[in-house]
């Protein structure tokens, strides 16, 4: 059941509230819901913490903040070469283990030539910890990178994996329905200015509305992310396009779909009930003209 | 006119006489009975009777919704029911009538200034036939003295300086050497009484003077609501809902009609008018006669009150029994027309126990002629499924656009507009809400931006196309969720007497006329466009929006109407249900473009007057430069020369519609310059031609509906369809009237051919479903598509028709009626069968002329599944067409 009431759904929230992004918490997580898939619930705490972050970012983010835990580092990692001091420092002050690794490597990098490093250069090293001259943060970089499940190159890799995976299984799905459709790419290249992920070439009917087009989104659909892709996705689809679907493959909170009849249809899965337009070779008669054939 | 009516009714007068007159075209506008020295207009004679009818039914109509009779349309001088009442005081039975007759005989008929209904209309505003006001029968008699003098109101010359002053203030207080308006947007009239000698008005005003004074008096209140113009609506709900409706109405009986002799010659002389086209509007007077159908009698009295009460006013239509038997004739008489109103409507009417025990004829006919309505209240089926404008590449791409800015900003605008949109459907029917505040800065900000990017073509089209997706349908407010459907499918529930209460608010509803808020020009989302117009005030986004509605009206005015055979007229009964398969589908056709050209007509109309617009009536010298500036500039749209056009090709029925609703949002000043009220005169002349009994060239729906578009722009005020020379008069119609807006009665009327009926409502929401995918599919698809396949569905529908007819049927209808007479199963069974085995001969021919629609289409189509969709769309509709003409023509044997 991946359809979670906005009372579960805050349930869940205050439980993650006191998690740091590690695979121990996300156990402890799942103990604590088992009903609830996995995906589900690191979906919602991944939305979650990225919430917490943009919150305290700027707590961290400034320079004698930086300062102070550069230099935390720097002693720690001179005591204990081999431990991961730098995730251990991140999860101390509660930020993210990989936005932590990339603040002391920006430093790092201030601290070796002066000036700012770019942010190209930056992004390679954190994608590729051995670029970084220095061994012993090139290690914890590293550790940081593998131990945060909700940011750095290697969850932006995952995500856009899975999206995409998911957006594979629609088209799948779609071509197992016999539904023909056009993708994002066609799209662009027919110069459309806001594309959703499919258009069906022929509209269908799920639980009896009407969709033209259905965008995948491999999250959980909260208040907060349900709202932006509205404002900035939906609604722009449904003004070009007319009614469509989107699929919230880890769930959503079942209060939000609540705009079918404006034309928004929300699922957490691939429709099971789709009407496609039939053409019996005989047009059923309505009773009423056969009555009237009688008289 | 009253000693005519007295003379008719005493049978002084012949009827035959009268009412041959009244049918006389034009030329005989004048009835000179020499015996009794009378000399009658017809329009005064006309706006007479009709004011004559309502006040004697008043007492009966203190019921129900907003008595139309009451709107300002209406001729109603109050003298009359100060001389009836009075009447009633003196319990003077016709014995009086005769020094009662010439006593009014003198005051109007020797001058020779016209009493046009305009005075009328003065006094309807005035309220004088308010009951509240003026309580009926003797709790306070009026002397003579000061009753009869009102009627001479009505020539009354006016000035617009004062528009919206007081009546009351007016009369007392303005020296008369400069008179001034007794009504609020109620035109000047000068030079529009031929000969009317200042001494006689003078002498009018004295009186009226007196008379107004008296009134105050007696109201008591200095300045009661009532007295307000355009108020009459309220106050007469007012007075209903002092009788209470669960005081038990009187059930009406045929045995106890009185003066049948007199109701008759009534009848016949109303009936006569409403045939002749003399009355402003003939479904206001349906109501009118829905509303005597449905009287109650305010108290009960027992019998011998009524029947004094009866005998004191003379006619007694006041009384329930009475009002039903004048209500039964009258239908009966008129049945031509009532035969023309929807089905549901005849039901109701049939099921009417007073109708039954009235007259059993009528009502069997009603039941026969149910059967044979085509006429529908909600009629084109149109998916209820609001769209959004599709994104077409062709025309909203990159391409389409001056720079990479612009195509971002209209991006942009795109979504804001329907964000908009969105958040006027969810709040703006909240208390308080106002469209101005909560969307004005975001529009205006809209605005400027797409100046910079020079995008208002990109909008106006955009915006022109939202309009007609919503707009365009007949079911204009979607909002409310209470459409007439369930509305009259919960009346099947009720009893009698209520089913028919209900009718007749629902007759009302579409006429709307003025009352204490007139209802909304632009109703349902029409609204929300107008709004947003005015709340962008953008020149250009205007200029674009005007050239574009001009292009598309006269582009649909030029649309090809196949018109019927023209032998139509006197097939016109059977062609309604023994119609061609082209021919539904040309009426089909029709409804949609003349919806569409009537909506686009009124935004133009909007949009063009908008500059104009004023919310009081420019003063005398304002007007005379408005109107000398504004002759010198081009109209956007050569009125005339459509009308014109459109006259000299018989192409009316489709223009006349549209302009009126153009025309109906003139500005003040708008009918005086010489374009416009060429027009509308010319429309004048059309409407006094349109006899609705009359066989001519033009089918009776037809000339139906033009009555009706027509009367509901003429309606506000009578008195210009009868002084047709008198163009100012006009100008207080649209004074008084321009802003009320309906024009929802033509739908009840448009016949169209229904899709989906009392099927189930699983099948149905399935049938419901499919119709809206079909619809769902072109949406996405170029314009193109859906009207090539239209296109090949028609022909192959056709050439298959043609077929059958050539071939099968023949043979078919043979073997049925061996069927028959073999006696295989039962009978009835016959005909279906007989349908079904064409059917399936006929998918076969449609299959084969389908390998050609598809040679068609390839042309346009790579992509299969639309190309095989479109096949099966245009496969659906051939068969369809077929089958519908199968079913309408297999039933006739």
């Amino acid at each position: 059941m991946m359809r979670l009431s906005r009372a579960e759904h805050k349930e869940i929230v205050r439980w993650t509230e006191k998690l740091r992004p590690t695979r121990q918490c996300m156990k402890i997580l799942k103990d604590r819901f088992p009903s609830h898939s996995q995906s589900t619930l690191l979906s919602i705490f991944s939305l979650e913490y990225q919430k917490r972050i943009k919150r305290t970012f700027s707590r961290h983010h400034v320079p004698d903040v930086i300062e102070s835990y550069y230099q935390r580092y720097l002693s720690e990692a001179k005591a204990q070469p081999t431990a991961p001091v730098l995730l251990e420092l991140a999860n101390e002050v509660d930020l993210s283990p990989a936005l932590m690794a990339r603040i002391i490597l920006d430093r790092f990098l201030q601290g070796q030539d002066g000036g700012m490093p770019s942010k190209s250069v930056l992004n390679s090293m954190l994608k590729e910890p051995s670029l970084i001259p220095d061994q012993i943060l090139a290690n914890n970089v590293y550790q940081c990178t593998i131990n945060d499940c909700c940011y750095g190159p290697l969850v932006d890799c995952i995500k856009h994996a899975i999206g995409h995976e998911h957006e594979v299984l629609l088209r799948e799905k779609l071509k197992e329905k016999n539904l023909s459709f056009l993708d994002e790419n066609h799209l662009r290249t027919m110069g459309y200015d806001k594309t959703p992920d499919i258009i069906l070439e022929v509209p269908v009917a799920v639980e009896g509305h009407i969709v033209h087009w259905i965008e995948s989104k491999a999250s959980f659909g909260d208040d907060q992310s349900h709202r932006t892709y509205l404002n900035e996705q939906f609604w722009s689809y449904w003004n070009r396009f007319g009614p469509g679907l989107v699929i919230y493959w880890y769930g959503f909170i079942g209060e939000l779909d609540c705009q079918r009849d404006r034309g928004i249809l929300l699922k957490d899965c691939f429709p099971t009930d789709i009407v496609t337009l039939c053409h019996a070779t005989q047009q059923d008669r309505s009773p009423e003209s056969q009555n009237k054939d009688k008289e | 006119m009253a000693a005519l009516l007295e003379s008719l009714l005493s049978q002084k007068v012949d009827i035959i006489k009268v009412v041959d007159w009244l049918k006389s075209a034009g030329d005989e506008e004048k009835l000179s009975i020499s015996e009794l020295g009378l000399t009658v207009h017809k329009e005064e004679f006309v706006p007479f009777l009709l004011n004559f009818l309502r006040e004697q039914s008043s007492q009966a109509l203190t019921h129900g919704p907003a008595t139309p009779a009451k709107t300002p349309s209406r001729p109603r001088p109050a003298a009359q029911t100060q001389v009836f009442s009075e009447r009633r005081g003196c319990k003077s039975a016709s014995g009086g009538s005769g020094t009662r007759g010439a006593s009014r005989v003198q005051l109007f008929s020797p001058s020779s200034v016209s009493p046009g209904p305009e005075g009328s209309h003065c006094l309807s505003q005035l309220n004088f036939n308010n009951l509240e006001e003026f309580p009926p029968v003797g709790s306070s008699p009026i002397s003579p003295a000061a009753s009869k003098p009102t009627r001479r109101i009505n020539p009354t010359p006016v000035s617009a300086e004062r528009p919206h002053s007081k009546p009351k203030t007016c009369f007392t207080s303005t020296p008369f050497s400069k008179p001034s308006s007794p009504l609020s947007g109620v035109e000047p009239l000068e030079g529009s009484m031929t000969g009317g000698n200042s001494l006689s008005l003078q002498e009018e005003r004295e009186l009226l003077k007196r008379e107004k004074t008296k009134r105050a008096q007696q109201v008591g209140s200095p300045q009661p609501s009532s007295l307000e113009p355009c108020t009459p609506t309220k106050t007469v709900l007012k007075t209903g809902s002092k009788v209470t409706p669960e005081h038990q109405t009187t059930c009406p009986e045929p045995s106890k009609v009185t003066f049948s002799l007199e109701l008759d010659l009534l009848v016949e002389l109303y009936s006569t008018c409403i045939s002749e086209n003399l009355v402003p509007n003939i479904f206001l007077e349906l109501f009118f006669v829905m509303q005597l159908l449905t009287s109650r009698s305010p108290h009960t009295h027992d019998d011998e009150q009524e029947s004094l009460c009866a005998a004191h006013s003379h006619s007694g239509v006041q009384l329930v029994h009475n009002c039903v038997y004048f209500a039964v004739k009258v239908l009966e008489n008129q049945f031509q027309l009532v035969a023309h109103l929807d089905k549901c409507t005849l039901r109701l009417l049939a099921e009417n126990e007073r109708v039954a025990s009235f007259s059993p004829h009528l009502r069997d006919r009603l039941t026969q002629a149910q059967d044979k309505s085509t006429a529908k209240v909600t009629e084109l089926y149109l998916s209820t499924f609001i769209h959004s404008v599709p994104f077409q590449p062709d025309t909203d791409n990159r391409s389409n656009f001056s720079s990479d800015k612009a195509f971002h900003i209209f991006k942009k605008q795109r979504d804001i507009f329907y964000e908009v949109l969105r958040e006027w459907e969810d709040f703006h029917k909240e208390p308080g809400w106002s469209f101005d505040t909560a969307l004005g800065n975001r529009i205006r900000g809209m605005m400027s931006q797409m100046t910079s990017a020079g995008n208002h073509s990109h909008f106006a089209r955009l915006f022109l196309k939202q309009l007609i997706q919503m707009c365009k349908g007949p079911r204009v407010n979607s909002t409310s969720g209470d459409t007439p459907d369930a509305d009259l499918l919960g009346m099947l529930g009720a009893e009698g007497l209520g089913r028919l209460k209900r009718l007749e608010e629902r007759l009302i509803q579409p006429h709307g006329v003025v009352g204490p808020c007139p209802p909304p020009s632009f109703p349902g989302y029409q609204e929300f466009f107008r709004d947003f117009l005015q709340a962008a005030s953008c020149c250009q986004l205007n200029q674009h929006l005007q050239d574009s509605l001009c292009q598309q009206l006269l582009q649909l005015d030029e649309v090809s109407i196949l018109s019927p055979p023209a032998s139509i007229c006197e097939r016109e009964e059977e062609e309604e249900e023994d119609g061609d398969m082209e021919q539904q589908d040309e009426k089909q056709r029709f409804s949609s473009v003349l919806l569409l050209a009537r909506l686009l007509a009124k935004f133009l109309g909007f949009i063009s007057f908008l500059p104009y617009q004023t919310s009081e009536k420019p003063s005398r010298e304002i007007q005379d430069t408005a109107i000398a500036l504004r002759s010198k500039s081009v109209p956007v749209l050569d009125v005339c020369a459509v009308l014109r056009n459109s006259m000299r090709r018989r192409r009316t029925i489709l223009t006349v519609p549209w302009l009126v609703e153009f025309l109906s949002m003139l500005d003040f000043i708008g009918p005086l310059l010489l374009c416009y009220r060429t027009t509308l005169g010319t429309l004048l002349l059309l409407y006094r031609r349109l006899v609705l009994g009359r066989c001519e060239e033009m089918c009776y729906l037809n000339k139906l509906l033009m009555v009706s578009v027509l009367g509901w722009l003429f309606q506000i005020n009578p008195s210009f369809f009868i002084h047709s020379g008198e163009f100012r008069k006009l100008l207080a119609a649209f004074v008084s009237g321009s802003t009320a807006k309906s024009g929802g009665i033509i739908r009840k009327i448009t016949p169209t051919s229904a899709e989906l009926k009392d099927t189930p409502a699983a099948h149905r929401s399935q049938q419901k479903l499919q119709v809206d995918l079909e619809q769902a599919f072109f949406h996405n698809q170029p314009p193109s598509l859906r009207r090539t396949v239209e296109f090949v569905a028609e022909r192959v529908g056709s050439n298959a028709v043609k077929h059958m007819k050539a071939t099968l049927v023949n043979e078919l209808v043979g073997r049925g009626e061996k069927m028959l007479r073999d006696g295989l199963g039962s009978p009835n069974s016959n005909p279906s069968k007989l349908n079904d085995s064409i059917c399936a001969q006929l998918c076969d021919a449609g299959l084969e002329a389908l390998a050609r629609a598809t040679r068609y289409k390839s042309l346009f189509y790579k992509c299969p599944a639309v190309l095989a969709t479109s096949e099966n769309i245009t496969k659906r509709l051939a068969t369809e067409k077929a089958c519908s003409w199968l079913s309408a023509n297999i039933t006739g044997n």
